[in-house]
């Protein structure tokens, strides 16, 4: 009985986020079967982002906000790709190349405002997120085109001259159709020739109309969809982080994330360690956000990182982690939830009042866990 | 035939401060298999030596040090902790130096994890090499089992009782190879009586094993039991040196405390015409969770009208007292001022029943550092006496009262006169005036509250010698004229000594004993050591 009570309050949040969302699957009358479809392809296409923050927590830097740095970096990548016309999954490795630089740089710089706002790292990187999209805005909208050599039609913003032709201006596009690229993780296939030797060698060992992705079917309706590389990516990354996390440094970042003094006074090097992991957080996150972005297929230039942090966190934390403790099973259950829930309450939403109450209480539930889980972290360790 | 030269040689070691002497010219010699313990009040110079044995940067930074340090007959200088535990000389910390989410295991080999071979990841050198944690546990085993330690290596040490840390810190130690001389530095204070004495015989049997130690304490009876021989520091210098045999407690008490003539001359304050009698202050059982400075059931009787001193080592909980009293730290017991019950962790309360504080940390509690004198002195008045106010005086309206600068003023002025604040000014900030001053600016926020019992802590710290004889002439002063109850804490026994009426010894968080000021050193020595008198 009171292992029972102490199972549930220690697993309160994802408790509530299943009884919330079986109370929306009721309410609403939802298929089961469309939800749980939704429900994977969201997860598939953000556990890479959400796995991402793992080693900061470890590290004891908390909740890392400032991957919203490494999305803009994976979306430098894709705009790189985009411009250069190069797609599949070439496109994608090149995108990722070059986005790993810029990702290193940003962590580097991002871990040492940190080290020096101890204690103060999530605030921090929050509002770091929110000065990096002014200079992200500033570098695409005014500098893209004029200083920074980006030519193709479809990635400038364009102006229709006089005598019917187009010629692009600065800044670039608000939205980019990642057509090139579009699903070239988890439909590899669809992006090569259809008479190439890979096209038939996979036709003639998995048939025609296997592109890269296994549906589950159950009793005649589709459940979800298994894209084989995306999932492998996930894996590998969880297997990664496992063992990483059993090497010198990882155990050297488990050991600041525990008590940054002992380390210390043990020879560690705290601060060199910070900044290793903030910049191993943003790199993956970079990946994070080109894995993201190859599922949507769209870019939404100036907005698509901007809520990256958010969601990815309040994820994380409705698997159960907390501020100070994240395991790779917290992130992968709660991506799980948290997207069940977000399918949950706007397809209820839409269906029973309109999109706009759908949209409003996705992001109502996401900062909603946010605060919650903040809170409950505080409550619980004031009580010790 | 010569003998092997001994484990550790300390000679002539000299150090200033920017001019302050604080070690002039200490020499130790520590054999291979003697446990030598090192003796002295705080500020004898301890840490001091400690912290030129093991490189610390603070050392270098002050401008090194004279003298030489010898490691088994060769010359050593070690610029970081790191190269000095490299060169075999470890440290058990006083504060445990352990992770509380590892396993024993990983404490024990934080940092010096034996690592699994490598090709892919060469490049990277040690950092993405994987732990090798049978080695890690089977190394842990070893040393746990070197100091009779029956504890599994898995065992996370949240899961420890806080008396098995010590051991663990103790394996870290040993489990380094090379390590010749380990110091223990008050390694008993948190631990109960079964767990020292586990302790002590851990130190003999590694001492058997040819490691040298060195043991900082203030538990004479320890020192009795385990040591081979003994140096005692006072004021920076050795004052005696020798095998245990020659000594006793009472000498080493006598000898720690003990003046030079010329300092000796302490006025004692003549004795009073009538003793004060009445008790105005009655503390039972009084613990305060103060970090560092805890009080663990304390008595005390404090009499109307006496200057009462609070005495004690360093982090033995006499700072913890007035901190409790004043309800700044999570407290509990029984306190009755004037015989009524005083409701505890409420500072509100504290002070409305007459009880006025100056803090030992003048610049971060006593005062508002960039508001002017006059400010200061008149914001208690203000809150909890409803001085300096105009307007209407009780009733709901009593809030809405304004703020009187005139009188405020007046009063300020009337305070930088008879306690001879040097200032531009009653306007001017305390942040820019010097620490004696800033103590008085401390005395008089306390005083505008008419208290019938004046806590004062650290009175005379970081302030020059004439502003201190003016503070404490001051408190007598206040005590004699105006019959100010005054519960004075001080870490210097002779500050004491010249002006209360009877002085306690804290010790482990309570009253060691209480005595008058004339008492003979060695009984304060005594008290200090945690020894019956």
């Amino acid at each position: 009985m009171n292992r029972l009570v102490a199972f549930l309050a220690a697993n309160v949040v994802p408790i509530m986020f299943l009884g919330i969302s079986a109370a929306g699957i009721i309410m609403a009358d939802l298929t089961l079967s469309s939800v749980s479809s939704d429900v994977s392809e969201r997860v598939f296409r953000n556990l890479f982002l959400v796995l991402s923050l793992i080693i900061p927590i470890v590290a004891g830097l908390g909740l890392n906000f400032g991957i919203v740095l490494g999305a803009m970096a994976g979306q430098i990548g894709l705009i790189l790709i985009q411009n250069g016309k190069i797609g599949g999954l070439e496109g994608l490795f090149v995108a990722t190349a070059g986005s790993i630089p810029l990702a290193i740089l940003f962590g580097y710089l991002t871990g040492l405002l940190f080290n020096r706002t101890r204690g103060r790292e999530m605030i921090t990187g929050i509002i770091l997120g929110f000065f990096a999209n002014g200079i992200y805005q500033f570098v695409f909208l005014i500098l893209a085109g004029p200083v920074i050599p980006l030519h193709a039609e479809d990635v400038l913003l364009t102006k229709r001259n006089l005598d019917g032709t187009v010629s692009p201006l600065m800044g670039l596009r608000v939205t980019m159709n990642l057509t090139m690229i579009e699903a070239a993780l988890d439909y590899p296939l669809e992006h090569f020739a259809p008479d190439g030797w890979i096209r038939k060698m996979s036709a003639s060992m998995f048939g025609d109309r296997f592109a890269g992705s296994i549906p589950i079917r159950f009793g005649g309706v589709k459940w979800a969809t298994i894209p084989i590389l995306t999932l492998l990516t996930n894996v590998a990354l969880c297997f990664g982080l496992t063992w990483f996390l059993r090497t010198k440094l990882g155990q050297d970042l488990r050991a600041v994330g525990q008590d940054s003094h002992v380390a210390e006074v043990s020879g560690i090097r705290v601060d060199r360690c910070r900044i290793i992991a903030i910049i191993m957080s943003m790199v993956l996150a970079a990946m994070g956000q080109i894995i993201f972005l190859q599922n949507m297929a769209v870019m939404n230039t100036y907005q698509s990182h901007e809520q990256v942090g958010f969601y990815a966190i309040a994820a994380l934390l409705v698997g159960g982690a907390t501020v100070s403790r994240a395991s790779i099973w917290n992130a992968i259950f709660g991506t799980i939830l948290f997207h069940l829930l977000i399918v949950v309450v706007s397809t209820a939403g839409s269906r029973l009042e309109s999109p706009q109450i759908g949209e409003y209480l996705r992001e109502f539930f996401a900062y909603a866990v946010i605060g919650v889980t903040l809170a409950l972290h505080a409550w619980r360790s004031k009580r010790g | 035939m010569t003998s092997p030269p001994p484990a550790l040689e300390l000679d002539g070691i000299r150090k200033e401060y920017y001019g302050n002497v604080v070690l002039q010219g200490v020499d130790l010699t520590l054999a291979k298999g003697e446990i030598h313990a090192l003796l002295g009040e705080n500020g004898a110079g301890k840490s001091t030596l400690m912290n030129i044995l093991f490189g610390m940067p603070v050392i270098a930074e002050t401008g090194g040090f004279d003298g030489e340090v010898r490691l088994a007959g060769a010359p050593v200088a070690f610029g970081s902790p790191e190269e000095a535990m490299a060169g075999g000389i470890g440290m058990v910390h006083q504060e445990f130096m352990l992770i509380p989410g590892f396993t024993v295991a990983e404490n024990i080999k934080l940092n010096r994890e034996p690592l699994r071979p490598t090709k892919v990841f060469k490049p990277f050198g040690n950092a993405l090499r994987r732990l090798d944690e049978g080695v890690m546990h089977a190394d842990a085993r070893a040393s746990l089992d070197r100091i009779h330690l029956d504890l599994s290596s898995h065992v996370l040490i949240s899961a420890l009782p806080v008396g098995h840390m010590q051991f663990i810190e103790i394996a870290r130690e040993v489990d380094k190879s090379a390590i010749k001389v380990l110091v223990f530095d008050e390694p008993t204070a948190v631990l109960t009586e079964g767990e020292a004495e586990t302790l002590l015989g851990i130190m003999r049997e590694l001492a058997e094993q040819g490691i040298a130690i060195l043991f900082i304490t203030h538990r004479l009876e320890e020192v009795m039991r385990v040591a081979d021989s003994v140096t005692i520091l006072r004021d920076g210098q050795r004052v005696w040196s020798g095998p245990k045999q020659e000594t006793s407690v009472e000498h080493i008490a006598e000898t720690m405390v003990g003046r030079d003539l010329e300092s000796d001359e302490v006025p004692v304050l003549a004795a009073r015409d009538e003793k004060p009698q009445t008790t105005i202050l009655e503390v039972r059982d009084l613990a305060v969770a103060m970090p560092g400075e805890s009080v663990r059931g304390l008595d005390l009787d404090i009499r109307r009208g006496e200057i009462f001193g609070l005495g004690g080592l360093a982090g033995q909980g006499k700072i913890g007292v007035a901190n409790g009293l004043m309800g700044l730290y999570p407290t509990t017991g029984s306190v009755k001022v004037n015989g009524a019950e005083l409701r505890l962790n409420q500072p509100r309360e504290s002070l409305n029943a007459g009880m006025s504080f100056v803090s030992e940390d003048r610049r971060g509690v006593g005062l508002i550092l960039d508001e002017s004198i006059e400010m200061n002195i008149a914001i208690p008045a203000v809150e909890v006496k409803s001085k300096f106010l105009r307007g209407p005086r009780s009733g709901w309206l009593k809030s809405f009262g304004w703020f009187d600068g005139t009188a405020a003023r007046r009063h300020a002025e009337s305070m930088i006169e008879r306690l001879d604040i040097r200032t531009m000014g009653p306007s001017q900030a305390v942040g820019r005036l010097s620490g004696g001053n800033q103590q008085k600016v401390c005395l008089a926020r306390a005083m505008v509250l008419d208290p019938d019992i004046l806590l004062v802590s650290e009175p005379t710290r970081g302030i020059d010698v004439g502003a201190k004889k003016l503070v404490l002439d001051l408190l007598v002063e206040l005590n004699r004229e105006h019959g100010l109850t005054v519960i004075m804490t001080s870490s210097e026994l002779m500050e004491l000594r010249s002006v209360c009426d009877r002085i306690a010894i804290v010790t482990e968080g309570k009253v060691a004993g209480i005595l008058p000021p004339d008492a003979p050193d060695v009984k304060f020595g005594l008290l200090m050591s945690g020894e019956a008198v």
